[in-house]
């Protein structure tokens, strides 16, 4: 049964230093908060596992919390590139960040191979590719039912969790709605997993499409209303694609990221 | 005729080769805007596909990234990312593929991860793969859109991201790809094809108003040009009227 804690208890409880952690949503259902309260807490050490890392992962790579990200697309979508990621991938700062990189496929299938309790997954896809030259998770693999050549990828299986979603009841279940990305394979693929919602409500109303995480596959769920902004949350708020192109200007610069850093860190 | 700019017209002659009826998986910026434009003129029932999980999305503006919420809400239907790749992309069930790159070579390949021969310490970090290598690998065939310049069009890219037609025919049949690779290429200044023998991607268009040198001269690489060299067709009012709008009710 998943437990009802605060934001701050949350992440002090499940996000230790050194571990493998995922904070996913595409686009949409960003837990933005969440990633805040681990750079508050001053978390280092971590390995971040994201699909698309957009803008609240450059403000943890910037703040230092990382040693490694493991990826396939990062940039601040609708508008250009990850200045903090890019100063850590080409400068070193403010600390080296290894990074392991896939694509889209590959990494969805590596949290379908975690979800499923299965070692590894097998795609089509990075025949030809140079992903493969300088990604040791990304390895050949014959099928031995026809021969075909293969790539085989290792499953994921992060340390902990964090996704955003609109809603929870009291026994901590957990309702999800809209552009619903890779997150209940990333749920169900970590050892520890913690969700934000928008709201805890008495009753869960069934909404058609909805996906639903039952208590008993989610370690904790906090309240963090607006938890997900710049990001949206279908039925709450929409993106706010300003606060996006807002932080391209703050990125850029070591000095005004660490204004934004002091003010977030206060 | 009125007036347009070379960008109004790359994005035209990008939404033209979109067909009606066909599926269209779409990456964002230029080949989003192209693709919005032919479904709003004459391929309405050109279904787009993002890979956040929306198919046969309808939005009325342009969406400021893939995971646009408007996507979604207009979307036949929304589907977890896992199923968009291993369902609907890998089997080969889409039939074009719609990219933009960094670097493009004359094979067709394309660059999206870094620029500089060392990938350990590159020039410019670029975002990445996203889902390029599988849009480029498996569907049934690819359209590139992206400006031109030398620094662009390149001889050989420096890391593949997605594989066009390797270093030249039958490289893609070798590896077992299954989709027919890059078939078209448009810029700001003509189309490109791969040479039927060779997969060598040569000029076989010019836009309006720009001469065979020009495009010389932006290409890193010595650019056949072919025997049967086309003119582009100058937009129609209906494009140029429908691009504007397009571009208009996305700010």
């Amino acid at each position: 049964m998943a437990e009802l804690v605060s934001l701050a208890d949350g992440v002090a409880d499940l996000v230790r230093d050194g571990d493998t952690v995922a904070l996913e949503g595409f686009t949409h259902l960003i837990p933005v908060a969440a990633g805040h309260e681990i750079i508050r807490q001053g978390r280092r050490g971590l390995t971040l596992v994201r699909m698309t890392p957009d803008i609240v992962y450059d403000q943890l790579i910037g703040a230092g919390c990382a040693s490694k990200l493991i990826f396939s697309w990062g940039g601040n979508p609708g508008v250009g590139s990850l200045h903090r990621f890019r100063d850590a991938v080409q400068h070193g700062w403010p600390v080296p960040l290894e990074i392991e990189e896939h694509s889209h496929a590959g990494m969805a299938n590596r949290y379908v191979a975690g979800a499923s309790g299965l070692p590894f997954a097998v795609l089509r896809g990075y025949s030809g590719t140079d992903l493969a030259k300088h990604t040791a998770t990304i390895k050949p693999i014959t099928c031995p039912f026809t021969g075909e050549q293969l790539a085989a990828v290792p499953a994921l299986n992060p340390d902990v969790t964090i996704v955003h979603a609109q809603r929870a009841d009291r026994d901590g279940n957990v309702q999800l709605w809209g552009i619903a990305g890779v997150q209940k394979e990333a749920v169900l693929a970590a050892k520890r997993s913690l969700v934000t919602v928008e709201e805890i409500v008495d009753e869960l109303e069934p909404r058609p499409g909805a996906l639903v995480l039952p208590s008993w596959a989610v370690t904790a769920v906090a309240e963090a209303p607006g938890g997900a902004k710049p990001s949206y949350a279908a039925g709450y708020y929409d993106r706010d694609n300003e606060g996006y192109q807002a932080w391209d200007a703050v990125s850029r610069d070591r000095d005004e990221f660490g204004k934004w850093l002091a003010e977030v860190a206060a | 005729m009125s007036d347009y700019t070379t960008d109004e017209m790359m994005s035209i002659a990008a939404a033209r080769a979109l067909k009606d009826g066909m599926s269209c998986f779409v990456g964002i910026g230029l080949p989003s805007t192209a693709a919005n434009l032919a479904r709003r003129s004459h391929a309405p029932n050109l279904k787009l596909i993002y890979e956040s999980g929306c198919l046969g999305a309808k939005p009325s503006r342009l969406p400021l990234s893939i995971g646009d919420g408007e996507l979604a809400e207009t979307a036949d239907a929304v589907v977890s990312v896992p199923e968009v790749f291993n369902y609907w992309l890998q089997p080969g069930r889409i039939d074009v593929g719609f990219l933009g790159a960094a670097q493009l070579d004359k094979f067709g390949n394309i660059n999206t991860t870094v620029i500089g021969d060392d990938y350990a310490d590159p020039k410019v970090r670029l975002p990445g793969a996203g889902g390029a290598p599988e849009i480029a690998a498996s569907c049934r065939e690819v359209f590139v859109v992206l400006r031109q310049s030398k620094r662009a069009f390149v001889d050989k890219v420096d890391f593949v991201t997605s594989f066009g037609h390797g270093s030249g025919r039958g490289d893609r049949e070798r590896l077992g790809l299954p989709g027919a690779g890059p078939t078209l290429v448009v810029t700001d200044l003509g189309l490109m094809r791969p040479d039927p023998g060779t997969a060598e991607l040569t000029l076989t268009d010019l836009h309006p108003g720009v001469e065979v040198a020009q495009v010389l001269e932006a290409t890193g690489w010595a650019l056949k040009v072919a025997d049967d060299l086309r003119r582009t067709p100058e937009p129609t009012e209906a494009e140029l009227a429908g691009l504007r709008e397009l571009k208009k009710a996305g700010e």
